[in-house]
């Protein structure tokens, strides 16, 4: 059990440095998505919605292979510079999780917007802020702060999502568990020792979010 | 476009089997799941403290843990654990289980913790008064849970009975890494078999698509059929 744990540990901090990466990515697609989403022109606001019914649509899987095994099949990306990109499987795991959080991100921001008051875009527009300082300063603050519970909820998600790397040869730590597996053919040992490691990944996020909520929550 | 074709020349068939296979993993998953859920709903509302920290358990820890861990556990762990149960009975051959009934009863543990939620909530949700009320006209014990709290509970589940669904049958593309032939098995054998991961894979997300906006339809109108009198 102890012999396993630093291998089990490096895979650990492979799978957060995933973690980070896409949800850092995810944000930005999130975002950007979400407004896109509420755009009131109909072919902008259908290529989101779009975008936002494949990626949830479909298993983590099917992207994560079409990505992988995909793209690669594809002449011109493989003789352009992007190939450097995606014939790597982090970088592959990275575009992959970074869209499939980036559809679900922009879902809860865009209901976030959808919910903020009314009262609160009049009350800057009486004050004779600005549309695009409404925007940024208000809107997107309020938006992020509503959201807080539901994005909690989804970078659990994708932290049990990363674990899919493993299937494309990366060493995480679902991957190191699995090495662990095949080495000893002690599937408790393996799986359970990284279910711990999991499960306490899983309560960390959770109370740094549940502490963030409590701090800068917004009520309504 | 003749890749797709029925028969031996195209792996038509061989995906349409695929898609059932996936139908049936996750309505198998989705029925283990309710047993579970029917099991630990009443521990998790349990005013005993000892079986509630049980019920807390079980959904802490499914809904902590990847889907993969759980069914990896389940398939190398289940193996041994029958070899083990074997040998004493003094059987010494490999025993392989089904990985069906593996891969559903994975996918049915990870859906069962999600359906507890769904139904605390529910339950959580009805109103007081309807407890009150079934008391007060004398209603036995389980005759109350079964005509007045089980219906409303249902009633009340389905919107999120259906996204629980959604990750189930999302879900079940994992259960591929054990070798099962469903969608996705099926395309990363055709796909590996013809060079063309591209295509095929292009064609199990539209499969996805297609069964998720099939099952959402169906869902919608059942929750329109069930919300009729309110």
């Amino acid at each position: 059990m102890i012999s396993i744990f630093p291998s089990l540990l490096n895979g650990a901090f492979i799978t957060l440095k995933l973690l980070v990466s896409s949800m850092f990515f995810g944000l930005l697609i999130g975002l950007l998505f979400a407004i896109l989403r509420i755009n009131k022109n109909p072919i902008i606001n259908k290529f989101a919605y779009g975008y936002s019914y494949f990626f949830r649509g479909t298993p983590l899987l099917v992207q994560l292979y079409l990505i992988y095994y995909g793209l690669a099949n594809i002449e011109f990306l493989r003789n352009s510079f992007l190939w450097v990109i995606i014939r790597e499987p982090y970088w592959c795991a990275i575009i992959a999780f970074s869209l499939n959080t980036g559809a679900y991100t922009s879902e809860i921001l865009r209901s976030a917007f959808q919910t903020i008051k009314e009262g609160y875009i009049e009350a800057a527009q009486s004050l004779g802020v600005t549309k695009k300082i409404t925007f940024y300063k208000i809107q997107i603050p309020i938006a992020i702060k509503q959201s807080l519970p539901a994005y909690g909820n989804e970078i659990i998600l994708m932290l049990k999502g990363t674990s899919l790397a493993s299937v494309i040869t990366i060493m995480d730590l679902m991957g190191e568990a699995r090495k662990v597996n095949v080495l000893t053919f002690k599937p408790f040992e393996a799986f359970i020792t990284a279910g711990i490691i999991y499960l306490f990944l899983t309560f960390i996020i959770h109370n740094i979010v549940k502490y963030l909520e409590k701090k800068y929550g917004f009520q309504t | 476009m003749e890749l797709l074709s029925f028969g031996d020349t195209g792996w038509g068939d061989e995906l349409f089997f695929a898609t059932l296979m996936t139908i049936a993993v996750s309505i198998g998953a989705m029925a283990i799941g309710f047993l579970f859920a029917l099991i630990f709903t009443p521990l998790k509302l349990s005013k005993n403290k000892t079986l509630n920290i049980i019920g807390n358990c079980y959904t802490t820890i499914i809904r902590g843990v990847p889907e993969l861990l759980v069914i990896y556990l389940l398939f190398f762990g289940g193996t041994g654990a029958a070899m083990y149960v074997a040998s004493i009975f003094g059987y010494d051959g490999y025993i392989e289980i089904n990985a069906f009934i593996t891969g559903a009863l994975a996918i049915g543990i990870i859906s069962g913790a999600y359906s507890t939620e769904v139904f605390r909530g529910a339950i959580l949700s009805i109103d007081k008064g309807q407890f009150e009320a079934s008391k007060v006209l004398g209603l036995k014990k389980n005759i109350q849970f079964y005509k007045v709290i089980l219906p409303q509970m249902l009633r009340l589940s389905i919107p999120n009975l259906s996204n629980v669904w959604q990750i189930t049958l999302k879900d079940t593309s994992l259960i591929s890494v054990t070798g099962l032939v469903e969608i996705m098995r099926q395309s990363y054998i055709a796909a590996g078999s013809t060079r063309d991961p591209l295509f095929f894979y292009s064609v199990a997300a539209v499969l996805y698509l297609i069964l998720t906006f099939l099952s959402m339809k169906i869902i919608n109108k059942l929750e329109v059929r069930y919300n009729k009198g309110f």
